[in-house]
């Protein structure tokens, strides 16, 4: 009746449901019961006088105490299991979840970008903070009981603790439009290690990308795209157009050739050379960046003539 | 012919030279679009829901149709957008054409001012005005079908609703129309109820009927100009790109989705309330038993009422809202349930050492007790915060609101239109194929929606048009359902018809009803009474024998 338990917080809710199932069973049986037992038990007979009935205190009262109490537990049963969902623990590792009719888009903890299917590490809490580029969508895992509205004009928060190694189906819940039931994707929860060797190698799909395809991905999922240009206009920050193996002059007087060594220290240090005309705006990319994303990014910019 | 006369009631005692009836006092169409009897609108306002019905039903059986498949590739006959369209009319047109005006206003219209011993509504040209309304709103409804449909959904959510193309203004006008209508009716009845009853009348002598059409009628006056407002705000946004709750324009739009419900969940019981009306009437009279908790029944028409205004929240748990606003919903979501429960309690105490007839009024009434038990029942899952969250727009939720829109309302519906049937056309049916057309609806209603409780609960989302294989089995199912439900339906449709061509052998109270539209010819006079009717019998009193005739002339 219900699907795979991935999280505590799946066998949390399934207690209560199994609970209220058992509950609904019990009151079916008793009014359907009573409705087919009068049927045929007080079946008409011709003359027979019924007796004047207009109510009994107390039945009523039964009726209407106990069923309160019991709604009145169902609540608090209910709202305890919300509340712990509702807010993830602070610990917890935080993947960025874009949804766009009719995809999902995710950013690890790294930057690194991905489309549908991602990784987590098993046994951790995972936090999603999730925005729409367009519509509503509903980012909802059946196996771990989460689901929550993915809204155009704030960030929302989902969060789950896979408990077991296995991948586990995405689906959208939000109607969003022609293609709503084909906008899935799959989470699959895997040992750390193997998850850490997942983020250093990048997808699939990568291994078989040139490196320059492999910066612009980086261009767009680390925000270089906000300040910098390719195509030459003027922005935040210089354009990217042309920049391999021209001279530079900095705001200290002093010039530089454009090579792979200015690159690399512009990107992790900004602020130790800041080109003449620009303020010293860029953030410092130290560390942050995966080497393949970093190779790529240079020849990216080395590519851009 | 030959078998009307073995129905128990039929061959006792049909009154010979009836007096000129309502639908013979005046010939010719304009007298009937002209129409100011109550009556004669109930009737218009019936076959529109009728043919209405069928319109929506035929949607829903092509979104069954579509479902029986998962995997529908790029050449499947219905195509993915198509599939919005036919589930979005199929709501719309159930909504806002079918069940809202289905009870208050067909059978409402017909039998409330009979019920108060009144000739009239308060304001019948209003009532006319109402109808007419009702004509323009469904026009302009079924022009936004024809003109490409509108793929929604009846929630009409933004932003999608403010982005997508398709006559989506002129379906949300036409809703708008709609609720104008509902209004209008809205206001007469509490009018009626208030200034029309019968000398000798109090408050806790009217029939039950009134009393839950009379807090429909309240939710209705109150609630329906919030969702019209928040139509045409949704209209001037697509108009003119004003941003109320598109995000891209600085809108919010969760603000449209607590507009909605603000309106939507009232608007359930708008839908539910008229159903426990008929019921309420229904049961007494085949149990011949006076109704047990008169006044708990009544006063929780009224808590239903008003609670039913704070509860609107439980739509929107998993949007976005705080989280404390979903803790208060939730609780005051469960208190709204217990008056409901409690009604259900009181039928059964009332069934309970009485003389049970199961004509086919009964028997729908009996099946309105089963399926709305489990409607109300599986409520609970959604009111509790931690199960909603994980059923929340599955296929769990449809099947929960079928249980108690057209298991609770449409059902009571047509036990009503059973039940009052002799009334309105003076006619009894046949006995037969009306209690098989019963079961059937009550089997494939079960088949229907039960296999989408277990979908749902699964895990599979609502709105789908291609899904995961495992739930074929479930799909299939449900949609041999709604097989076996769509030839309940016509079967009893088929034999309501089929009693028109007799000639007109009701008596004027073939169920030994208490109330007082029994009390009058069937059909009754264009007057509805001769004179003044004064309450003889408080309603549901059967300390003494009651006959097929009329006690009082
Ligand atoms: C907040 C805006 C901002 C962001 C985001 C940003 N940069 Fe910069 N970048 C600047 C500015 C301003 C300069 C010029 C001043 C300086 O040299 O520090 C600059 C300079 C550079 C230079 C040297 C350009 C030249 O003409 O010599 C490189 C290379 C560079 N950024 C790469 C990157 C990469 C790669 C990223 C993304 C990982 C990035 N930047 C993100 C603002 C930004
Ligand atoms: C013949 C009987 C019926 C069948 C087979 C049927 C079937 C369906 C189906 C398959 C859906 C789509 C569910 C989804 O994907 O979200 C649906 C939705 C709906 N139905 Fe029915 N239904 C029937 C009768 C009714 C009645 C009588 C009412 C109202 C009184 C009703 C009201 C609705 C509403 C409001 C929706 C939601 C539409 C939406 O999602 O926008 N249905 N129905
Ligand atoms: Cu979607
Ligand atoms: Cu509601």
């Amino acid at each position: 009746m219900l699907p795979e338990q991935g999280s505590q917080h799946a066998r949390h809710v399934d207690t209560l449901f199994m609970a209220l199932f058992w509950l609904n069973v019990f009151f079916f049986v008793l009014v359907a019961g009573l409705a087919i037992y009068c049927v045929y038990a007080f079946k008409r007979r011709e003359g027979v006088k019924t007796p004047h009935i207009t109510h009994n205190l107390a039945l009523e009262l039964i009726w209407s105490v106990i069923p309160t109490m019991l709604v009145i537990g169902v609540f608090f049963w209910g709202a305890a299991g919300f509340l712990d969902y509702s807010v993830a623990p602070g610990n917890s590792l935080e993947i960025a979840v874009t949804a766009k009719k009719w995809n999902w888009t995710f950013t690890m903890p790294d930057g690194s970008v991905y489309g549908k299917n991602i990784q987590i590490p098993v046994n951790t809490n995972v936090k999603f903070v999730m925005t729409s580029m367009d519509v509503l969508h509903d980012f909802y895992v059946p196996a771990m009981r989460v689901k929550h509205d993915v809204l155009p004009n704030r960030y929302t928060e989902v969060w789950f603790n896979a408990e077991k190694e296995g991948t586990y189906h995405l689906a959208c819940a939000e109607y969003c439009g022609k293609s709503h039931s084909d906008m899935f994707g799959s989470i699959k929860a895997v040992q750390p290690a193997e998850y850490e060797k997942w983020l250093v190698d990048g997808p699939p799909e990568w291994a078989t990308m040139k490196p320059e395809e492999l910066g612009k991905i980086a261009y767009e999922a680390y925000g270089c795209n906000t300040c910098h240009s390719v195509d030459g206009t003027k922005n935040t920050g210089p354009t990217w157009k042309g920049l391999y193996g021209k001279t530079e002059k900095f705001s200290d007087g002093t010039t530089t050739v454009v090579d792979e060594a200015y690159i690399k220290e512009s990107i992790n240090i900004p602020g130790k050379k800041v080109v003449s005309g620009y303020e010293n705006q860029m953030p410092a990319f130290e560390g942050q960046i995966k080497p393949k994303l970093f190779e790529g990014l240079i020849a990216y910019i080395k590519s851009l003539k | 012919m030959a078998d009307i006369l073995t129905s128990p009631h039929a061959g006792a005692d049909v009154h010979h030279g009836k007096e000129i009836d309502y639908i013979e006092a005046k010939k010719g169409i304009w007298s009937w679009m002209s129409t100011v009897d109550h009556k004669r609108l109930g009737l218009m306002y019936f076959w529109a829901v009728v043919a209405n019905f069928i319109v929506g039903g035929i949607f829903a059986l092509l979104v069954r149709i579509t479902l029986l498949t998962g995997n529908h590739g790029d050449n499947y006959f219905i195509n993915a957008e198509t599939y919005n369209r036919f589930f979005t009319l199929h709501g719309i047109v159930m909504v806002f054409l079918v069940i809202i005006p289905s009870v208050p206003a067909a059978l409402g219209n017909f039998v409330l001012p009979l019920m108060l011993g009144a000739k009239d509504v308060a304001f019948p040209r209003m009532n006319l005005a109402s109808f007419w309304i009702y004509i323009v709103g469904w026009t302009m409804a079924i022009t936004a079908i024809c003109l490409g449909m509108v793929d929604t959904g009846w929630t009409f959510y933004t932003p999608y609703s403010s982005t997508t193309n398709g006559p989506v203004s002129l379906m949300a006008l036409a809703a708008f129309t709609l609720g104008f209508s509902s209004i209008f009716t809205g206001i007469n009845f509490i009018a009626t109820v208030h200034k029309l009853r019968a000398p000798g009348m109090g408050w806790f002598d009217m029939p039950l009927f009134v009393w839950s059409i009379y807090s429909t009628s309240l939710i209705q006056v109150l609630a329906t100009p919030v969702v019209g407002i928040t139509l045409v705000l949704l209209t001037i946004e697509r108009a003119w790109g004003i941003g109320v709750f598109d995000a891209s324009k600085g809108g919010d739009p969760v603000l449209f989705q607590h507009f909605f419900w603000f309106y939507s969940h009232p608007a359930v019981y708008i839908m539910i309330l008229p159903g426990m009306a008929i019921i309420s009437e229904i049961i007494p009279t085949f149990s011949a038993k006076t109704m047990f908790g008169y006044k708990a029944v009544a006063y929780s028409s009224v808590a239903i009422a008003l609670i039913g205004f704070l509860v609107w929240g439980h739509h929107m748990f998993p949007s976005g809202q705080s989280q404390l606003a979903s803790l208060v919903f939730s609780f005051l979501t469960f208190l709204v349930a217990i008056p409901s429960g409690i009604k259900v309690f009181n039928w059964l105490a009332t069934m309970w050492r009485g003389n049970i007839a199961m004509d086919t009024p009964m028997v729908w009434a009996v099946s309105f007790l089963l399926l709305f038990t489990i409607g109300g029942l599986t409520g609970i899952f959604l009111g509790s915060l931690s199960t909603d969250i994980h059923l929340h727009d599955t296929y769990f939720v449809v099947a929960h609101f079928h249980y108690v829109m057209m298991g609770g309302t449409i059902t009571a519906f047509l036990g009503g239109v059973h039940y009052w049937w002799p009334k309105m056309f003076g006619r009894m049916y046949n006995e037969g194929p009306a209690k098989i057309a019963a079961y059937l609806y009550f089997i494939g209603f079960n088949v229907l929606f039960l296999s989408q409780f277990v979908m749902g609960s699964n895990g599979m989302p609502r709105r789908y048009y291609n899904y995961l294989p495992e739930f074929q089995p479930w799909h299939i199912a449900s949609t041999v359902g709604s097989w076996i439900i769509a030839a309940g339906l016509f079967l009893a449709l088929g034999n309501l018809l089929a009693s028109l061509r007799k000639p007109k052998d009701a008596p004027d109270n073939p169920w030994k009803g208490t109330t007082l539209e029994w009390q009058t010819q069937s059909p009754p006079i264009e007057h509805n009474f001769h004179d003044q009717p004064v309450l003889h019998r408080a309603p549901y009193d059967y300390r003494t024998p009651v006959s097929v005739d009329r006690e009082i002339h």
